[in-house]
C-alpha cells in the first residue's frame, strides 16, 4: 500500500512537471505580441491575405459581403477571404486567445468594451477617411474611453409597425397613426379584440427602452460615464408600458405564444408591434400576405425617442496587415457599398451622405431612418450586457413589478461597473 | 536451484513488466495528459489570474490575483454573485428533481422489460433507449415545439380541461405557484429579508421555474433509457438461486424486490446516481440551444454561466472559477452519496434472529 502511494505521488509529480514544461513553451508565443496603440504605425504586411469573419443573417448577406470583399481584393491586389461564423463571439475569443484572430470582423456594441479593454482591438476610427460622415450617435456607440474604435457597419432603429388590414377593419385611417402616448394607448385599445391584442412587443430592454427614451431617459449618459438608470424619466417610461400591459392593450410576444414581436405581428396575434428594420426580411419570407406600414414611434412627454442597434467592422490589433484592413473597411463603409448591402439584405447605411439615396430607394421604410435623428444607443461599458440581461429578466414580470425598484437595481449594477 | 538465483531472475522479469506496462499505457497517459490534465491545470491557473482572453494566459502581462475571481462569485455583493447564486439555485432544484426521478424510473423500466413473460421485450428496450441515442440538441428543439404556448402538450392539457402554462416563457417558481394557490404571495420577512449568495431565501425556495420544469421532464425522458440499460445488465447478472431461495422462504414479489434484488444492485445504483449527479450538475447543451438562461434567468446554470462569463463577457478568470466551484460541488456530492450507499455491517439487532436460529433449530 505504502509503495503504491509513493508511485502515485511520483506519477502526479511527473504530470505536473510535464504540464509546467508545456505551459512554459506556450508562454513563448505570449511575449511576442504587443498592444497596438492608436498612436503607433499600422502594420502593413500585404503578403498575408486578410481573413474576414462575419456573423451572417443568411445567404443573401453572405453572398453580398463576399462580392464586396472580392471586388476590393481585385482592385487592391490583396487576398481576402470571408468566413461565416457559427458562433461569432466564441470564434473571436478563440482567435484572440491564440493571437491569430481574423483581421476584420463584425463586432457588436456589447462586445466592444471587453475586447477594447484587453487590447484586442485596433482603435482605427480616427484614421478613417470618411470618419465625419458617420452618424454621431453611432460613433459614440463605438467609442470606448475616448477612442473611436471601429467603423459602424450599418444600423437599425425601432419603429411602429402597423397591420394595414386590421387597422382599416377597426375603422382607423392614416390620420389616426399615433403621435403621442395617449394616442398610442387609444388606438391599441381600439385594435384589441378577442383574437388579437393591439400592440405586442418583446418584453426586454431593447424594446421597452424606447418608452424610456420618449420620456427623456436613458440608462447611461451619452458618453457612458454617468449612470442615469433610476431617473424619474425612466420610471415614467416603464410605468407607461406597465399601464398598457395591465389594461390588456399591450402584450409581450411570449405571452401570446410568439417568439418575438415580428412573429406575433405576422401571425396577426397583434395589430401593431415595435420592431427594427430586420422585421422587413422576416415579413417578406415568412408572412408575405400581411400588409403593413412602418411609422415613427409616438412621442412621449419629452418628445420622440427610439433605440438604435448597430455593429461595426472590428480590426484586430494582432493583424499583420492593419493598413490593408483599414482600406477594406473604408471600402465596405463607402456610400456605394452600403447602399448595395442595404438593397441586398436590408440594414440602413451608417453614413449621412447615403441617407437621401436610401430614402428614395425605400420610400415605405423612411420612418426607420427618420428615427436616426433622435435614436439613443444602448450602454457599451464592459459588463453592460450582463446588466441589461438582468434588467430583461426583471422586465418579464413588469406587469406586477415595481418600475422604481427594477430601475434602482439597474442603477446599482451599472454603477458597480464604473468603479 | 539456489534461492538467490531464483529471486534475481524473478526481479528481472518484473523489471521488464514494469517497463512494458508503462510503454503500453504511455499513449493513453500522453493523450489524457495533453488533452485533459494540462488543460485542467491551465484553467486552474486562469481562475487565479486576471487573464482577459488575449494571447497566452502564461504571458508576462497576466498576473496572479489570488482568490479575487472566487470571492467576486461567493461574496462580491454584485451582479456576479447574484447570477452565480441564481444559477446554483436553479441547478440545485434541477438535480434534486432529476436524479431521484430518473433513477427510480430507469429501475422501474429495467425491471419491467427484464421480465420473462413480457412479449416484444426487444421492442420496448429499443423504444426506451431511443431518446438516449438522439442528440440532445435535436431533443431540445423537439421540446421547444412540444412545450410552446400553443404546442402539443398544452393542446393535450386543454383536452382534459387544464389551461397549460406558457412553458418556456414562464419564469415563476413552481413552489411559489403552489403556495400562491393557497394565498401565500410573499414570504415571511425572515426569508425575504436575508440573502445567501445574493438572492433571498424566499427566492431559493421558489422551486424550479415552469421553464426549468420542462427541462427536468426532458432530462428524465432522455436519460432514463441509458440508466435502464445499466440496470438491465445488473439484473441479468444476478443469479437466480438467491431469488429462488427467497421464494422458498415464502417472500412475495414485493419483498423479493426490496429485500433481495435491490440490495444486490447497490453497486449499479451507485454508478447510476453518480453519473446522474454529474450529468445533472453539468447541464449545458439544453440551455445553450433552448433558452440561454431565460426566462428571468431561471434556467441559468453554473455551466452555462461559466461559458457566458468567459466567451461573451471576457471574464475568463471568473468563468474558470465557476467551473472549479462546480467541480468541488460535484465531488462533494459524490463523496456524500458514496458514504450514504456504503456497505455497512449489519446491526446487532438485525443480526440477532440469524444468530439465534441455529440454537433454536438444534433444540427441536
Amino acid at each position: 500500500m505504502q509503495r503504491r502511494n509513493s508511485r502515485w505521488l511520483i506519477g502526479t509529480g511527473l504530470a505536473v512537471a510535464g504540464a509546467l514544461t508545456l505551459s512554459a513553451c506556450g508562454s513563448g508565443s505570449g511575449f511576442g505580441g504587443d498592444t497596438a496603440d492608436s498612436g503607433e504605425e499600422l502594420t502593413s504586411d500585404s503578403t498575408q491575405g486578410l481573413n474576414i469573419l462575419i456573423g451572417s443573417s443568411g445567404d443573401a448577406e453572405t453572398a453580398s459581403v463576399n462580392a464586396a470583399v472580392a471586388a476590393w481584393s481585385e482592385t487592391s491586389g490583396t487576398d481576402a477571404k470571408v468566413s461565416v461564423a457559427s458562433d461569432l463571439n466564441q470564434q473571436l475569443a478563440q482567435g484572440f486567445a491564440a493571437q491569430k484572430p481574423a483581421d476584420v470582423f463584425y463586432l457588436s456594441t456589447d462586445a466592444l468594451a471587453g475586447y477594447a479593454s484587453n487590447g484586442s482591438l485596433l482603435a482605427y476610427g480616427d484614421d478613417l477617411a470618411n470618419k465625419d460622415d458617420f452618424y454621431p450617435s453611432l460613433v459614440s456607440s463605438f467609442t470606448y474611453e475616448g477612442d473611436f474604435y471601429c467603423a459602424p457597419k450599418d444600423f437599425s432603429t425601432l419603429g411602429l409597425i402597423i397591420n394595414d388590414d386590421l387597422w382599416a377593419q377597426a375603422g382607423l385611417t392614416d390620420a389616426d397613426i399615433p403621435t403621442t402616448w395617449d394616442e398610442l394607448a387609444a388606438v391599441s385599445k381600439t385594435l384589441t379584440t378577442d383574437s388579437q391584442v393591439g400592440l405586442a412587443l418583446g418584453g426586454e430592454y431593447a424594446r421597452l427602452g424606447a418608452f424610456m427614451a420618449q420620456a427623456g431617459g436613458s440608462l447611461m449618459s451619452e458618453d457612458n460615464t454617468e449612470v442615469t438608470a433610476n431617473s424619474a424619466e425612466n420610471v415614467a417610461g416603464l410605468e407607461y408600458a406597465q399601464t398598457l400591459l395591465n389594461d390588456g392593450v399591450m402584450s409581450y410576444a411570449s405571452e401570446i405564444g410568439a417568439g418575438w414581436g415580428g412573429e406575433a405581428f405576422g401571425k396577426q396575434l397583434s395589430a401593431m408591434t415595435i420592431e427594427g428594420n430586420w422585421i422587413t426580411g422576416a415579413m417578406k419570407s415568412d408572412f408575405p400576405d400581411v400588409n403593413y406600414t412602418v411609422a415613427e414611434l409616438p412621442a412621449g412627454p419629452e418628445g420622440q425617442g427610439t433605440l438604435q442597434f448597430t455593429n461595426c467592422w472590428g480590426i484586430a490589433a494582432d493583424s499583420p496587415n492593419q493598413a490593408g484592413a483599414l482600406e477594406l473597411v473604408e471600402q465596405l463603409t463607402s456610400k456605394d457599398a452600403q447602399l448595395t448591402f442595404s438593397e441586398e439584405f436590408g440594414p440602413m447605411p451608417s453614413i449621412k451622405s447615403a441617407a437621401e439615396d436610401w430614402k428614395s430607394a425605400n420610400p415605405t421604410l423612411v420612418a426607420f431612418l427618420d428615427g436616426a435623428d433622435y435614436a439613443k444607443g444602448v450602454p457599451n461599458v464592459q459588463g453592460a450586457a450582463d446588466v441589461t440581461s438582468d434588467l430583461n429578466a426583471q422586465l418579464e414580470s413588469l406587469k406586477t413589478g415595481d418600475a422604481q425598484a427594477i430601475l434602482d437595481s439597474v442603477q446599482k449594477n451599472l454603477e458597480a461597473l464604473l468603479k | 536451484m539456489s534461492t538467490p538465483a531464483r529471486t534475481a531472475r524473478r526481479s528481472n522479469i518484473r523489471g521488464g513488466e514494469t517497463a512494458s506496462g508503462w510503454l503500453f499505457t504511455a499513449p493513453m497517459i500522453i493523450l489524457l495528459g495533453l488533452f485533459l490534465v494540462i488543460p485542467v491545470l491551465m484553467a486552474l491557473w486562469v481562475s487565479f489570474s486576471d487573464w482577459n482572453g488575449r494571447g497566452s494566459p502564461f504571458s508576462g502581462t497576466v498576473s496572479f490575483v489570488g482568490l479575487d475571481n472566487y470571492s467576486a462569485l461567493v461574496g462580491g455583493g454584485g451582479l456576479a454573485e447574484q447570477d452565480f447564486g441564481t444559477a446554483l439555485r436553479n441547478n440545485a432544484w434541477y438535480v434534486l428533481l432529476v436524479v431521484p426521478t430518473q433513477t427510480m424510473l430507469s429501475l422501474l423500466l429495467a425491471v419491467l422489460v427484464n421480465r420473462q413473460i413480457l412479449r416484444g421485450r426487444g421492442f420496448f428496450r429499443t423504444a426506451f433507449y431511443f431518446p438516449s441515442v438522439t442528440s440532445s440538441v435535436a431533443i431540445t428543439v423537439l421540446w421547444l415545439f412540444l412545450f410552446s404556448a400553443s404546442g402539443a402538450v398544452n393542446k393535450l392539457l386543454a383536452f382534459i380541461g387544464v389551461n397549460g402554462p406558457n412553458w418556456f416563457n414562464d419564469p415563476s417558481g413552481v413552489l411559489h405557484n403552489i403556495l400562491g394557490a393557497f394565498g401565500v404571495e410573499t414570504g415571511p420577512a425572515a426569508l425575504t429579508g436575508n440573502t445567501f449568495l445574493g438572492i433571498s431565501f424566499w427566492e431559493w425556495l421558489a422551486g424550479p421555474s415552469v421553464a426549468m420544469s420542462a427541462f427536468i421532464l426532458m432530462a428524465v425522458f432522455t436519460t432514463s433509457g441509458t440508466f435502464m440499460l445499466l440496470f438491465i445488465a445488473a439484473l441479468q447478472n444476478l443469479s437466480g438461486d438467491v431469488v429462488e431461495a427467497a421464494m422458498m422462504d415464502g417472500a412475495n414479489g414485493w419483498q423479493r424486490f426490496w429485500r433481495v434484488t435491490l440490495p444486490q444492485l447497490r453497486p449499479t445504483l451507485f454508478t447510476v446516481l453518480t453519473l446522474g449527479l454529474i450529468g445533472a450538475w453539468q447541464v449545458f447543451d439544453q440551455i445553450y440551444t433552448g433558452t440561454q438562461g431565460g426566462p428571468g434567468k431561471t434556467t441559468l446554470t453554473p455551466a452555462y454561466l461559466s461559458y457566458q462569463a468567459a466567451f461573451t463577457n471576457q471574464a475568463w478568470g471568473q468563468g474558470a472559477a465557476i467551473a472549479f466551484i462546480l467541480f468541488v460541488i460535484i465531488v462533494a456530492f459524490t463523496l456524500f452519496q458514496r458514504a450514504l450507499l456504503a456497505e455497512r455491517k449489519v446491526s446487532n439487532r438485525r443480526m440477532r434472529p440469524y444468530l439465534q436460529s441455529p440454537t433454536s433449530g438444534g433444540s427441536k
